[in-house]
């Protein structure tokens, strides 16, 4: 469709400044259509302001692309068509009824029956019965199904979720991505942003930026596997005072607390293993090497990349 | 716990001060807010200089250089020296010379004059005779402050400018009549004047408010985010937020004018559908410079405070509340663009004077340049990006 070659967004160089401050550097990125992409990085990384660049919410200052074989530049009116986004905040209005909500969204995008297809809407996504229910009454749970019925119903090719799941509770959250997946499933292409490890591995790809700058992407494996970091998972006794004394010895990446076990990381293996060794013989730990978590990888290119942008 | 651990005499003076403490941490956050709020700050200057400047020097209850008229039927020396003897006065100033009953009515009825003097035919040849004739002067009432004053010193004026120019010697008394006609309102009603007028303040007080909040609310609430991210023109949100309130404007503008005939007995000389026609253009017009003031200042407060600084001059400026002719030049220029200047004479013509659209064409289209001006300015304005 629109010969994009299966791409639903391709964009190369974005670059965004907010009072001398540049939030977005440099950015390309390719999401293949169908799939379900995960936007991961700290708060402040640049993650909205990507997302607002895509639906032609912001303008770039540099950089170029497509977005559903749309110039993100020139056809912003044709994109808005064809994308839903989902906003961080709640952006439906308080003060209208779901029904009410669905309707307005319906009628905007000139749906033929606007009534109609909101009414199925509340069907689908469980509403029914609080379709006069006040927005702004609805519970944090409701109104996040509530904001994705509204980005789902005029049937776009791309959905844009800033931060969906903030705020929701654990049930809600597997509710809303086993719907996600359903929709990918029907051929929608799926940018999803997050702060939950457990979310990103139920993306087909992720991308982790920070400070603006993407610094690793791929599917959760080849994340991974680039990452090229030793792990080493500890327990035992004195686990304090171990992660006092490995925190900046050469080699050591990453210390960090995981319940009652304490991950150590590097990428230089060999600093790492000399580094590690008086602790080694100590009794009351225990130590075994395992593969890195998504969240050691994550923590350790946010605390690398602090480094470098800073 | 022991006094050791909690020195007894510092915790004392902590609580003793606790009042004035938090007093100021309040305090210290207010004066950073304010300083932060640039439009708030502009207003604390602003309306101050703006109220001296207006009740200063643009309001005089005195009129001078009213707008006149004369019906000239003859054209005689006499007839010349009268008018050469009124305008000296500075009371008035004649704009126009017809010699037409119907062109001078017309004058009168469109606002264009607030004054006209008819000489009548013969008038030298009947004052050479002693015959007292009468010198017709009529004076548009719908304003009584403006028009009293002018007529009350009429007499002595043209005794006095008349006397060395009178060819007769010293007259013992006028050599002719002044007969003054207080037109559209002989019985200098204050509320003929006053109903009218408040079809028109309240009407743009509601109107520019409803509008003025309505884009800054949206962004406030973020619900501008989710809308600027739909396939919706400016033009579109525009007219989706300004008609439902032409409506409520037109429920406003009936209620008073209804109100004002049934319990003030303030009558409706001229079609009731021009004047829903033309109070329709008029509320939209309002609702089009409040939805322009929404586009650009950043929260509800400026919004307010906005509105406010355009009523302001709006009740001052336009001959709501001070005759428009008594006001100096340059304030009358401000006034002219102001929608409230405009409707008010159409407004009153209508219903006092019974005036159609051939009298009210300048107004008329005054109110529809006004409207398409900030209609185009709103579009501008509207920010299509979060940028």
């Amino acid at each position: 469709m629109n010969g994009d070659n299966g791409i639903a967004i391709d964009v190369k160089g974005l670059t965004k400044s907010f009072g001398g401050r540049e939030v977005v550097h440099d950015l390309s990125m390719q999401v293949k259509r169908g799939s379900i992409y995960g936007f991961l990085g700290p708060n402040g990384s640049g993650k909205t302001t990507t997302i607002r660049i895509l639906c032609g919410l912001l303008t770039p200052d540099s950089g170029e692309g497509t977005c559903l074989g749309y110039d993100i530049l020139r056809d912003a009116e044709k994109i808005k068509r064809q994308v839903g986004y989902m906003t961080q905040r709640f952006s439906l209005y308080q003060d209208l009824s779901v029904r009410e909500n669905l309707e307005f969204v319906a009628r905007l995008y000139g749906l033929a029956d606007a009534r109609g297809a909101a009414r199925d809407m509340i069907k689908r996504i469980g509403l029914s019965g609080r379709e006069e229910q006040l927005a702004g009454e609805l519970s944090g749970g409701w109104k996040q199904r509530l904001a994705l019925g509204a980005c789902t119903l005029p049937n776009p090719q791309l959905l844009l979720l800033d931060e969906p799941t903030a705020g929701v509770d654990p049930k809600a959250r597997r509710d809303f991505w086993n719907e996600i997946h359903a929709l990918a499933a029907d051929g929608l292409t799926v940018l999803v942003s997050t702060h939950y490890m457990d979310e990103a591995e139920r993306c087909h790809e992720i991308a982790y930026i920070a400070y603006g700058h993407l610094l690793a992407h791929g599917t959760v494996e080849q994340v991974i596997a680039k990452s090229a970091l030793t792990t080493y998972t500890v327990t035992g006794e004195g686990l304090n005072e171990l992660s006092a004394g490995l925190t900046g010895k050469p080699g050591i990446d990453m210390v960090a607390p995981f319940g009652t076990s304490l991950h150590v990381s590097g990428r230089d293996v060999a600093a790492l293993e000399a580094s590690i060794a008086p602790w080694r013989e100590k009794s009351g730990l225990h130590w075994h090497q395992s593969s890195p978590s998504l969240e050691d990888v994550f923590i350790e290119l946010m605390g690398r990349s602090k480094d470098n942008f800073q | 716990m022991s006094a050791v651990d909690h020195p007894a005499p510092r915790r004392d003076i902590r609580e003793r001060f606790g009042f004035l403490r938090r007093s100021y941490a309040m305090l210290i956050k207010e004066f950073i807010q304010l300083k932060r709020d640039r439009v708030s700050f502009a207003m604390i200057v602003m309306l101050p200089v703006m109220q001296l400047m207006l009740f200063g020097y643009a309001i005089n209850t005195t009129p001078h250089h009213l707008p006149s008229a004369v019906l000239l039927q003859e054209d005689s020396d006499l007839a010349r020296s009268i008018l050469k003897a009124l305008e000296n006065t500075a009371y008035f100033r004649f704009l126009y010379e017809v010699h037409d009953v119907e062109d001078f009515d017309n004058l009168l009825k469109s606002g264009k004059v607030l004054f006209g003097v008819e000489i009548p035919r013969g008038f030298e040849r009947a004052v050479r005779r002693g015959d007292r004739p009468a010198l017709l002067v009529a004076a548009d009432a719908t304003d009584p402050v403006a028009a009293s004053a002018a007529i009350g010193s009429l007499g002595m004026i043209v005794q006095t400018a008349l006397k060395h120019d009178l060819y007769i010697g010293d007259p013992p008394e006028m050599p002719f009549e002044i007969r003054a006609h207080a037109r559209y309102n002989p019985a200098a009603s204050s509320s003929l004047n006053i109903v009218p007028g408040l079809v028109g303040t309240i009407l743009t007080m509601t109107m520019l408010i409803f509008t003025a909040l309505s884009v800054t609310r949206e962004v406030e609430r973020g619900t501008m985010e989710s809308l600027l991210s739909m396939p919706i023109k400016p033009v579109e949100v525009m007219f989706g937020k300004i008609v439902p309130y032409v409506l409520v404007g037109f429920l406003q503008a009936f209620l008073i004018i209804g109100i004002g005939v049934g319990l003030f007995g303030v009558p409706v000389l001229g079609s009731l559908f021009l004047l829903a026609l033309l109070s329709t253009l008029f509320i939209t017009t309002n609702l089009s410079i409040g939805y322009t003031i929404s586009t650009v200042v950043q929260n509800q407060l400026q919004a307010m405070q906005m509105s406010m600084m355009f009523f302001l001059p709006s009740i001052l400026l336009s001959g709501f509340m001070f005759p428009f002719a008594g006001m100096p030049t340059w304030a009358q220029y401000v006034g002219e663009c102001l929608p409230l200047t405009h409707y008010l004479r159409i407004v009153r013509a209508i219903m006092l004077k019974g005036a159609s659209m051939q009298n009210l064409h300048f107004d008329t289209l005054a109110l529809a340049a006004l409207m398409g001006l900030a209609m185009t300015i709103a579009v501008t304005r509207f920010r299509r990006t979060l940028d």
